[in-house]
C-alpha cells in the first residue's frame, strides 16, 4: 500500500478491493457501535450540563440545552412565558397569562389587549438554546467548589507521587536483587490483588483512627499509596531492563540508590506513566475510602462533595452533572499528557 | 598498579561448581585473554576480578591489596561488556560521564577527561548522540571510551567484538591491540575466539570446565600445548591426532610407529617412555610436509583451495579418522590420489592417551 493514502482512501478501504464484504459491514457496525457507547454518555453529561434545572428532567429529552423564553408584557408586573398558539387558523407567538384547567388566557405581547382563551392541549412553548452557565458558577462560589477541587489535586497529586516511588522502589527489589524469599514475597504482594476494598474497610479505618488521621489527607493518601497493581507493573517492565546496565553502573560507582534513580527509574518511564494514569484515575475518582475518612467539609475531595449535591429528598442534577464534568477535565489533561510517553515506550521497545 | 593475584579461587553457584582452584598471576602492564569453549567460566572469572560475582572460596589481590570485600568501583577497575551496557537514556558524552560523576570528579576535570578519550577513540562527532543513533562499531568505542576515562588499573573486557562483524571486528581488534600499547595498562580480555587470544594476548590462560588447562604466550601454547585440549583448541583448522606406540630406536632416540613402515621422530625424553606404551601423535595440518617415498601414505578426499594456502582433506590409508593436511599456495590433487606425508622436525606433538599431558621432551 502506498504511504500516502488520502483519508477517505482510507477510510472506505474494504476487505477486498471493489467490493463490500460482510466483515466490512460488521467492522463499521462494531466500531460505530463501540464509539457511540463510549462516546454518548459522556456527550450527553456534558450537554445535560448545559440544561437549566427543569430542562433535565423533561421529557422527551432533547439533546441540546434550551429553555422556555419568558417576555415582558405591557401592563402587567411579572413576565410570562412564550407559547406556540393556533388562533382563528393562524400561528402566533402568545403569552400565557393564567391557566385554568384546560383553558389558557393568552396575550400578544406587542400588542397586549383582551386575553384570549385558548385550549392548553393545542399549545407548545417557544424554546431557544441557552446555556446555563449557573450550574457553573453557582457551585464555584456557593458550594466551596475550589476547595473541594484542592483537596483533590493535593490528594491525587501527592498519591501518585508516592505510588510511583514506593512501589517502583518494591519493584526495583524484587526485579534486580536475589534473596532468599524474594519469590514468596513477589507472590504474596500478588495475593493481595484479590482482596477487595470492602474486606479490609473496617481494619483500616481503625489503623487510620490509631494513627490519628482521621479527617485528615493524609489519611486518604497513605493507604492506598502500595498497590499490588504497581508492583507487579513495574516489575515486570523492570525485568526487561538488562542487568548488564546495572552492573555497568556498579563498575561505574553508583550507589545502589543511584542506580535506582538514574538508571533504572528513567528507563522504567513508559511502565511509570501507565501506572501515573491508573493512579490518577483511582485517586480522583475514589468516593468511599474518602467518605469514611473525612467528615469535615472542608476537607472533602471533589467526589465526596459532589456527594452534597444529592440530599435525602432532592438530588440536584444540574449541579452534579456540571461539577462531574468539570472534574473530568483534570484527568482528561493528565492523559493527554501522559499518553505521549505510552506511545513512544511502545515505539522503543518494538525497537531492537 | 595493576598486578593481579588470584589464588586458590573457588566459585559456585549452588550445587553447580563452576571454578576449581584457580591460581593466577598477571603482572602489570600485560594483555591477558581468558579462552575456553562456552561454559568453561571464564567469563565467571573476569565476574568475580570485576567483584560482580562473589567467590565462593580464595582470595583476589590487586595491587598487592585484596579486594575480595571491595565493590567493583573500589576495585580501579573498569570493564567493557559484550552487550556494550550503554545507558540508552543518556548521550555518549553523559554515559561517559556518569563514573566520573559518581565518584564525584571535578567538572573541569571530567571534561577533560571525555574529550582526551573522545580523541583517542575518535568518536568526538557523536558526543551529543544517543546510544541509538550509532552504529555497533561505534557504540563498542563508546563503551570502551567509557572505561578509558575512568582510567582505571586494570581493563576488563567481556567479549566485546562478538556483536561485531567479520570486518569491525579485525579493525576494532587492532585498535584496542594499539590502546594497550599506548597506555600500557594490565587488560585481561574474554573470548572463545582463538584468533583473537593468538593476535591480541601477551599471555593466554585456557580455560576448560573451571580449570585453567595452560597459561602461557600465544606461541608457548602454540608450539608446546601442555596437554591434547590445548593442543586442539589452538591453531586452526584444528590438530590431526594419530593413534600409535612407543618405539625405541637404537641411538636412544625415541619413535612413533602410528602403523606404518616409517617411524615418526620426536624429541620426547627417552627416559620416561616405554617400548611398546601406547600414545597419541599429534601434528598440525601446516605442520605435515609432502616427502618423497618415505612417508605416511595419505588418501585424498577433497580440497580447499584459499588462494594463498590450500587444505588437502583425506585419510591415512586404512583408517578412517580424518586428517587435514595445509600447502602454500595452490595445490590441487585429484581425489583419490596416494600422496606421502611426514611431520616437520620437531613438529610432532606425543601425549599420554589416559592423562592426555603431552609427554615430557627431552633436550633438542
Amino acid at each position: 500500500m502506498s504511504a500516502n493514502v488520502s483519508a477517505i482512501g482510507f477510510f472506505t478501504r474494504t476487505r477486498r478491493a471493489g467490493r463490500i464484504d460482510v466483515t466490512d459491514i460488521l467492522s463499521w457496525l462494531w466500531l460505530i457501535g463501540g464509539t457511540l457507547a463510549v462516546l454518548v454518555p459522556v456527550l450527553w453529561a456534558g450537554m445535560s450540563s448545559l440544561k437549566p434545572e427543569a430542562e433535565i428532567t423533561r421529557f422527551p429529552p432533547t439533546l441540546l440545552p434550551r429553555t422556555a423564553v419568558q417576555v415582558d408584557v405591557q401592563g402587567f408586573d411579572k413576565p410570562f412565558s412564550l407559547w406556540n398558539v393556533t388562533v382563528e387558523g393562524e400561528s402566533r407567538e402568545m403569552a400565557m397569562v393564567r391557566r385554568i384547567g384546560l383553558k389558557a388566557q393568552m396575550v400578544d405581547p406587542d400588542n397586549p389587549g383582551k386575553p384570549v382563551s385558548v385550549d392548553t392541549r393545542s399549545i407548545s412553548p417557544v424554546q431557544r438554546l441557552t446555556v446555563a452557565t449557573e450550574n457553573y458558577t453557582d457551585p464555584l462560589t456557593r458550594f466551596s467548589f475550589l476547595t473541594f477541587l484542592q483537596n483533590s489535586v493535593f490528594v491525587t497529586f501527592v498519591a501518585t507521587i508516592l505510588t510511583l516511588i514506593v512501589n517502583a522502589l518494591a519493584a526495583f527489589a524484587l526485579s534486580k536483587y536475589r534473596f532468599r524469599g524474594d519469590k514468596t514475597i513477589f507472590v504474596l504482594i500478588i495475593s493481595t490483588l484479590m482482596i477487595p476494598l470492602t474486606v479490609v474497610m473496617v481494619p483500616a479505618y481503625l489503623v487510620i483512627v490509631g494513627v490519628g488521621l482521621v479527617d485528615n489527607l493524609w489519611g486518604v493518601i497513605i493507604p492506598t499509596v502500595a498497590s499490588p497493581t504497581g508492583v507487579f507493573l513495574l516489575r515486570q517492565y523492570m525485568l526487561t531492563i538488562p542487568d548488564e546496565l546495572i552492573e555497568a553502573a556498579r563498575v561505574d560507582a553508583a550507589s545502589e540508590f543511584r542506580i535506582f534513580w538514574r538508571i533504572v527509574l528513567p528507563l522504567t518511564a513508559p511502565a511509570l506513566a501507565v501506572l501515573a494514569i491508573f493512579s490518577v484515575l483511582w485517586r480522583w475518582n475514589d468516593f468511599l475510602w474518602p467518605l469514611i475518612v473525612l467528615s469535615s467539609r472542608e476537607n472533602f475531595t471533589l467526589q465526596v462533595g459532589l456527594n452534597a449535591f444529592q440530599g435525602e429528598f432532592s438530588v440536584q442534577w444540574h449541579y452534579i452533572l456540571a461539577m462531574t464534568f468539570l472534574s473530568l477535565v483534570p484527568v482528561t489533561l493528565v492523559f493527554l499528557f501522559l499518553q505521549r510517553y505510552i506511545t513512544t515506550g511502545i515505539a522503543g521497545t518494538g525497537m531492537k | 598498579m595493576g598486578d593481579l593475584k588470584l589464588k586458590n579461587l573457588n566459585k559456585s553457584f549452588g550445587a553447580v561448581h563452576v571454578l576449581h582452584d584457580v591460581n593466577l598471576r598477571i603482572d602489570n602492564g600485560e594483555f591477558v585473554v581468558f579462552v575456553g569453549p562456552s561454559g568453561c567460566g571464564k567469563s565467571t572469572l573476569l565476574r568475580i576480578i570485576a567483584g560482580l560475582e562473589d567467590v565462593t572460596s580464595g582470595s583476589i589481590a590487586i595491587g598487592g591489596r585484596d579486594v575480595g570485600a571491595l565493590s567493583p568501583a573500589e576495585r580501579k577497575i573498569a570493564m567493557v561488556f559484550q552487550s556494550y551496557a550503554l545507558y540508552p537514556h543518556m548521550s555518549v558524552r553523559k554515559n561517559l560521564a556518569f563514573g566520573l560523576e559518581n565518584l564525584k570528579f571535578k567538572r573541569a576535570e571530567i571534561d577533560a577527561r571525555i574529550t582526551e578519550a573522545a580523541r583517542m577513540l575518535a568518536i568526538e562527532p557523536y558526543l551529543d548522540r544517543r546510544p541509538k543513533q550509532l552504529s555497533g562499531g561505534q557504540r563498542q568505542r563508546v563503551a570502551i571510551g567509557r572505561a578509558i576515562v575512568r582510567d582505571p588499573d586494570i581493563f576488563l573486557f567481556d567479549e566485546p567484538l562478538s556483536n561485531l562483524d567479520a570486518a569491525l571486528r579485525v579493525q576494532t581488534r587492532a585498535e584496542i591491540t594499539k590502546l594497550h600499547r599506548e597506555m600500557q595498562t594490565t587488560m585481561i580480555y574474554v573470548t572463545h575466539d582463538q584468533v583473537e587470544a593468538m593476535t591480541m594476548a601477551d599471555k593466554i590462560v585456557v580455560l576448560r570446565a573451571g580449570r585453567i588447562e595452560q597459561v602461557g604466550t600465544p606461541l608457548e601454547l602454540f608450539d608446546h600445548p601442555r596437554n591434547l585440549f590445548v593442543a586442539g583448541f589452538l591453531g586452526s583448522p584444528r590438530m590431526n591426532i594419530l593413534k600409535g606406540r612407543i618405539t625405541i630406536g637404537d641411538d636412544r632416540s625415541v619413535l612413533v610407529d602410528v602403523g606404518y613402515s616409517t617411524l615418526l621422530r620426536t624429541d620426547v625424553d627417552s627416559t620416561t617412555v616405554a617400548a611398546g606404551q601406547e600414545v597419541l601423535a599429534g601434528v598440525r595440518p601446516a605442520h605435515f610436509a609432502l616427502a618423497d617415498a618415505e612417508g605416511l601414505p595419505f588418501e585424498v578426499q577433497y580440497h580447499e583451495s584459499l588462494g594463498t594456502e590450500t587444505y588437502v582433506y583425506g585419510k591415512l590409508q586404512g583408517q578412517s579418522e580424518q586428517v587435514i593436511v595445509h600447502q602454500p599456495g595452490h595445490f590441487a590433487p585429484a581425489p583419490g590420489a596416494i600422496l606421502k606425508i611426514m611431520p616437520l622436525d620437531g613438529r610432532l606433538h606425543v601425549f599420554d592417551p589416559a592423562s592426555e599431558l603431552a609427554l615430557a621432551r627431552g633436550r633438542a
